[in-house]
């Protein structure tokens, strides 16, 4: 029997069909109607169950008959099928980054998530990429290719992209920034790590785990290898079809 | 209905349109959070009312009470004793509010980064919204925290008739001594201000009024041990809200009446949520009217709240006053030594507060505790540490939030709320 999971994220909506393994996959924009993009995706699929988790839950599980999970729990149920002897999972979304402690029997220990605002989130590195005038993977390419570093005192949105016009005019070079932007993000993260407490194997999933700069400082910092897994944004859909399966 | 109150308002000095949108935003999230919900005991309909009627008929009968001479005293913290306040015929109220009003008015006295709860009672007073403050003739602040005991230096510039107490920060005999001379010096003030000699049988009587509240809200947490709970902990946390506003006898007598009630559905055993619903014992700073956001998410997200660890809860009720003595002396020594047990997070150190919480997870068989603390309110913020490391150890889930009055962060509240009560289902 076939399940379905959607987790419709503030910038991406990822679904997946499952049916003793993963039969079908997308990842998709949000945009601004997304119960009309939902319904849309999955008007022409059929599935037994569905399970919906992401910031949009609420808003899409009632109208498409679906049952909501949150996507701490999504996220932890994903990895640990992807990857069974997973312990921690980062999740680093457009608007909000988690990290999840799983026991060695894929319980959820602890978790830690960012409060209210972008900072530390995949949008950060968005609006930071847009007043470089890079595109995010050239974003990410321009932080590697960097020599040196420098220091950004704001992790507040708006604060530090005021700060990055400043650098810029201060003849600051754009990979320097580029790597000091994602260094700061990192260290929000990798403090979020520590609150949890790091238990490898580490599995970074959500959009910015595409990101190789950020994938490379984590695993610096953190000192463990960071598994990626090959779909990083369909992990949370993934764990909600998982639920939808076992009728939970 | 409202029209009513309109001259009394007027008279109070109030503003009236901000007045009206305050009761509006105020109605409305009663209207969201309260009436929507199953199985409102019937009991619960006095207490609807007096929420109905929180800036009407009970303000008409403080200026009632007024005009007949006696007073009104308004009060910010459960460290001013309510027992000296009623021995001298006059009126307490708890004036501390819980809603993002007036901020941007509160933030030309204020920095931003003052804790929801200064910020509001500042807003409402700037905003002239609050009847309680207006009707007052005295006002009680406390050296509590640094952002309280700063902010009423400025507050007293708009607000002439504040009195402060100061609260020890520690547990020394020194300390005690320094409690006892100040509720002395306190219970000369209110001889001042209504004429009134406290003479042991008024202190007597006063002590008994507030055990009597104390004994019926007690009641009321002890029902909330049983599984399914009787009530839920947004109804238990209104009722501990009311108790801060309401006439002491009349209240007492409406929560003994609701408890008479939850005995009869725990003794059938329904109760408001089905049996082994996630139970969560609520840990931290008070939450006044109508702070009502987190309390919320929680329930509306499956869980049920079965103990507040906090002033608007089991803080505020915990120990009663021994009334044996014969002489103003002895009963005296009685309040100071129930007030000097007081485990909020301002002492140092506080081991008490770990102690009750553990205590309390146990009575009311709590499945997990979510520690909430308002932004910058660094007692509570700090000691959230040391929670969590005493939970943890125990292996007790918990989770802690730091959010303020606004609602931008509802979401993700909701979020890591869900996710904890998830976590603890399984």
């Amino acid at each position: 029997m076939t399940s379905a999971g959607l987790d419709v994220g503030s910038r991406t909506i990822g679904l997946v069909l499952f049916d003793h393994g993963v039969r079908d996959s997308l990842v998709t924009d949000t945009g601004v109607k997304p119960l009309k993009r939902c319904q849309r995706l999955l008007k022409s699929r059929s599935y037994h169950r569905l399970v919906v988790t992401g910031y949009g839950r609420h808003l899409i599980a009632p109208s498409l008959g679906g049952e909501v999970i949150s996507e701490i729990s999504a996220y932890a149920a994903g990895a640990r099928y992807l990857f069974p002897d997973v312990g921690t999972v980062i999740d680093i979304g457009g608007q909000d980054s988690k990290v999840i402690r799983l026991s060695d029997q894929g319980a959820i220990i602890k978790f830690e998530m960012n409060d209210r605002c972008a900072a530390g989130t995949g949008r950060f590195l968005e609006v930071m990429a847009h007043t470089l005038e890079v595109g995010l993977s050239e974003f990410a390419e321009l932080a590697l290719s960097a020599s040196q570093s420098v220091h950004i005192n704001s992790l507040c949105t708006v604060f530090a992209e005021s700060e990055v016009v400043s650098l810029i005019a201060r003849g600051e070079e754009a990979s320097a920034i580029a790597l000091a932007l994602h260094q700061a993000v990192a260290k929000r993260v990798t403090g979020m790590v520590r609150r949890v407490g790091l238990k490898e194997r580490v599995v970074f999933a959500g959009g910015v785990a595409h990101n190789r700069c950020f994938h490379k400082l984590l695993s610096d910092v953190l000192g463990a290898r960071i598994t990626v897994p090959s779909e990083p944004q369909i992990v949370g859909a993934l764990g909600a079809a998982l639920m939808a399966g076992e009728g939970k | 209905m409202t029209n009513d109150y309109r001259p009394m308002w007027t008279g109070l000095g109030l503003n009236l349109e901000a007045h009206d949108a305050l009761l509006k935003v105020l109605g409305e999230a009663y209207q969201g959070t309260f009436l929507s919900q199953k199985n409102h005991p019937e009991g619960m309909s006095y207490f609807d009312f007096v929420m109905s009627e929180v800036h009407g008929l009970r303000i008409k009968e403080l200026q009632d009470v007024r005009s007949e001479g006696r007073k009104v005293v308004g009060t910010f913290c459960v460290f001013v004793p309510d027992e000296l306040i009623l021995a001298t015929d006059a009126i307490s109220v708890g004036l501390c509010a819980g809603a993002e009003f007036g901020f941007d008015e509160a933030e030309r006295f204020l920095p931003r980064n003052t804790c929801s709860l200064i910020k509001s009672f500042f807003g409402f007073k700037l905003n002239r919204v609050c009847p309680y403050i207006e009707a007052t003739d005295l006002l009680v602040g406390e050296t509590t925290c640094d952002g309280k005991k700063k902010a009423y230096e400025i507050f007293k510039a708009i607000q002439p008739n504040l009195y402060v107490m100061e609260v020890p920060q520690m547990k020394t005999a020194q300390d005690r001594a320094l409690l006892k001379s100040e509720y002395l010096r306190f219970k000369e003030e209110l001889e001042r201000l209504t004429g009134v000699v406290i003479t042991a049988e008024r202190l007597k009587r006063g002590i008994q009024l507030v055990n009597s509240r104390r004994k019926a809200l007690s009641r009321l947490a002890v029902l909330r041990a049983a599984d399914p709970a009787p009530i839920s902990g947004l109804d238990a946390l209104l009722i501990n809200q009311v108790a801060f506003y309401d006439d002491p006898v009349r209240f007492t007598d409406a929560v003994n009446k609701i408890c008479d009630e939850l005995e009869g559905r725990v003794g059938a055993g329904e109760g408001v949520v089905p049996q082994g619903a996630p139970r969560i014992l609520l840990s931290g700073c008070p939450m006044a009217v109508p702070n009502w956001k987190l309390p919320a998410i929680i329930e509306n997200a499956g869980g049920v709240i079965v103990g507040e660890e906090s002033c608007v809860g089991e803080r505020g009720i915990r120990n009663l006053v021994d009334d044996n003595g014969g002489d103003v002396d002895t009963l005296m020594e009685a309040i100071v030594g129930r007030y000097f047990k007081i485990d909020c997070a301002i002492f140092t150190p506080n081991p008490e507060r770990l102690d009750h919480v553990m205590d309390m997870v146990a009575r009311y068989h709590a499945d997990g505790v979510i520690h909430y603390a308002l932004q910058f309110c660094s007692p509570y913020m700090v000691e959230s540490y040391r929670v969590e490391q005493e939970l943890s150890s125990r292996g007790i889930p918990a989770l802690r939030i730091e959010t303020d009055y606004s609602q931008e962060d509802a979401g993700q509240l909701r979020t890591r709320v869900e996710a904890f009560l998830e976590m603890i289902r399984k």
